[in-house]
């Protein structure tokens, strides 16, 4: 187990066996303000490192969700079609968003893990 | 998550990115006679029309909710304020009846440019003494040269703005001036609030019920303490304003009309003074009046927008065809609906209540349909 991981882009990383799931941070939902959308990947899409799996709608304007992890997508979090609230509310716990089967468990490891990920937002003020 | 998405609201580094990622000198913005106290309410402060201001303080939801259950207080001293004299002069420029306008009304009219379309709109007040505007903070330097081309005006720049809207503001302001017993909707008087004399007009930009208040920058900050003592009071940003207003479906300068929108267009006929919808004698008059008889290629349409995924400005908008025949220029969540909600222009021809209408996001088409604006119903008090 490697550990919570963080991206650059406030993704977070929690891995179980070969299935990572994949969040954003409490920073980002803080950022980002009340969402009121989320547009989950279908199950069974094929993600790579770097690509648009998620789009989060805020009041004012729409950002993506990168994958942190390549593999395939096998859960999504059907509870935020509803509550997309749930992101703001506990986005490092019930607010996840997918699943993925690792396609390569090694990718995780080169992520921030905690201290790090601390350390880098405290660093953009 | 985007980096442009996160760096927008980033609160500590106000103004070094601006809304679209440029990097901004941080004094090069200006602050409202309100900035302290928004910063020690903990607001999230953002650059607008070239201020600081706060765009939320506990969230945008929430304050945006408060406003149709209790009281908000916003600081819209960003706008621009200024003083005129000669009625029949700025009544040369705009579309409303301004030699008309009684003392102690307000009225809500339309800068024109000589194409027909919109420079800018604006409250316009006669204080019994002089005329009173309020004009978009985006919009104030270019309408106020414009103005001064053919008349004297005083701009205000002393003077702060509070806007106190919600179905509680009356009561609150109730306990806090003495008001008239007919001070309805569109109307104004000088009286003094929480010991302050101010300038207050009953209106808004929320739907609500409400009041705008100019008053001395110097007793800004103790007016507005002064509202936040009363438990219906809570302050809220300006990104509450954006979705109360949308709601209301009221206009915003820049996005739903501007210089190449017509007022006829946009559905402002009426704020068109009624004999000058004949007479004219505006900027454009020529193009809007033969809009008003002979009617216009495309309209501004409320919309509904069947599903859960909000549709934005620059939206492109098809019919059931996929014939594309116009586009959103302001969409988001409507948080008293429940549903996303947009106004936009379509071709005449589909502009129809309840026409369907397909909206094109992300790639992919959302069901929406034309339906009456104001999609939350207005609650101006009118005695």
């Amino acid at each position: 187990m490697s550990g919570l991981r963080f991206t650059d882009e406030h993704e977070w990383v929690s891995v179980e066996g070969d299935i990572a799931t994949v969040g954003i941070s409490d920073y980002a939902q803080g950022q980002l303000g009340d969402l009121v959308f989320v547009e989950l990947p279908d199950i069974g899409r094929e993600l790579s490192v770097g690509d648009e799996a998620c789009v989060v709608e805020s009041v004012k304007a729409a950002s993506e969700v990168y994958a942190p992890v390549s593999g395939k997508v096998v859960a999504v979090n059907e509870d935020l079609n509803d509550t997309p609230a749930l992101v703001n509310e506990d986005a490092m716990d019930g607010g996840w968003f997918f699943k993925v089967k690792l396609s390569d468990p090694g990718e995780v490891d080169t992520l921030k893990d905690q201290a790090a990920y601390d350390e880098y937002i405290e660093g953009l003020g | 998550m985007t980096e442009g998405g996160i760096r927008n609201w980033d609160s500590d580094r106000v103004a070094k990115c601006d809304a679209r990622g440029t990097f901004v000198n941080n004094a090069s913005l200006k602050r409202t006679p309100l900035y302290d106290l928004h910063k020690e309410l903990g607001a999230r402060l953002v650059p607008f029309a070239g201020y600081e201001m706060p765009v939320q303080y506990t969230g945008v939801l929430a304050e945006h909710n408060h406003t149709r259950d209790g009281a908000s207080l916003f600081d819209v001293s960003h706008m621009g304020q200024a003083i005129i004299d000669d009625a029949a002069q700025l009544e040369r420029l705009v579309t409303g009846d301004i030699r008309g306008l009684k003392a102690g009304r307000q009225l809500y009219t339309l800068l024109t440019n000589e194409d027909g379309g919109i420079i800018d709109d604006l409250m316009v007040t006669n204080t019994g003494e002089h005329l009173h505007l309020v004009v978009n903070a985006g919009c104030k330097d270019k309408d106020f040269a414009h103005m001064r081309r053919v008349l004297d005006l005083r701009e205000l720049p002393d003077r702060a703005l509070l806007a106190l809207q919600g179905p509680k503001a009356a009561e609150v302001m109730g306990r806090l001036a003495d008001l008239p017993a007919d001070m309805v909707f569109m109307t104004a008087a000088e009286i003094e609030v929480g010991g302050v004399s101010c300038f207050v007009t009953r209106s808004g930009y929320t739907g609500e019920d409400g009041f705008e208040i100019s008053v001395p920058a110097d007793q800004a900050e103790a007016l507005a303490l002064s509202m936040l003592a009363h438990d219906e009071v809570e302050a809220a940003g300006l990104g509450c304003r954006d979705s109360l207003r949308l709601e209301a479906g009221l206009c915003l300068y820049g996005n739903d009309i501007d210089e190449t929108t017509s007022p006829v267009e946009a559905g402002l006929t009426w704020a068109i003074g009624k004999s000058r919808r004949q007479s004219g004698g505006f900027p454009g008059d020529r193009v809007i009046l033969d809009h008003l008889a002979n009617g216009v290629a495309r309209k501004r349409v409320g919309l509904k927008v069947l599903g859960k995924a909000p549709a934005r400005a620059h939206t492109e908008i098809q019919d059931s065809q996929g014939r594309a025949v116009g586009e959103i220029t302001s969409g988001g969540p409507s948080p008293t609906l429940g549903h996303p909600v947009a106004m936009g222009y379509v071709e005449t021809g589909c502009a129809a209540l309840g026409t369907k209408l397909n909206l094109v996001v992300r790639g992919r088409t959302l069901a929406a349909e034309v339906v009456k604006m104001p999609f939350v119903q207005q609650r101006y008090y009118r005695g």
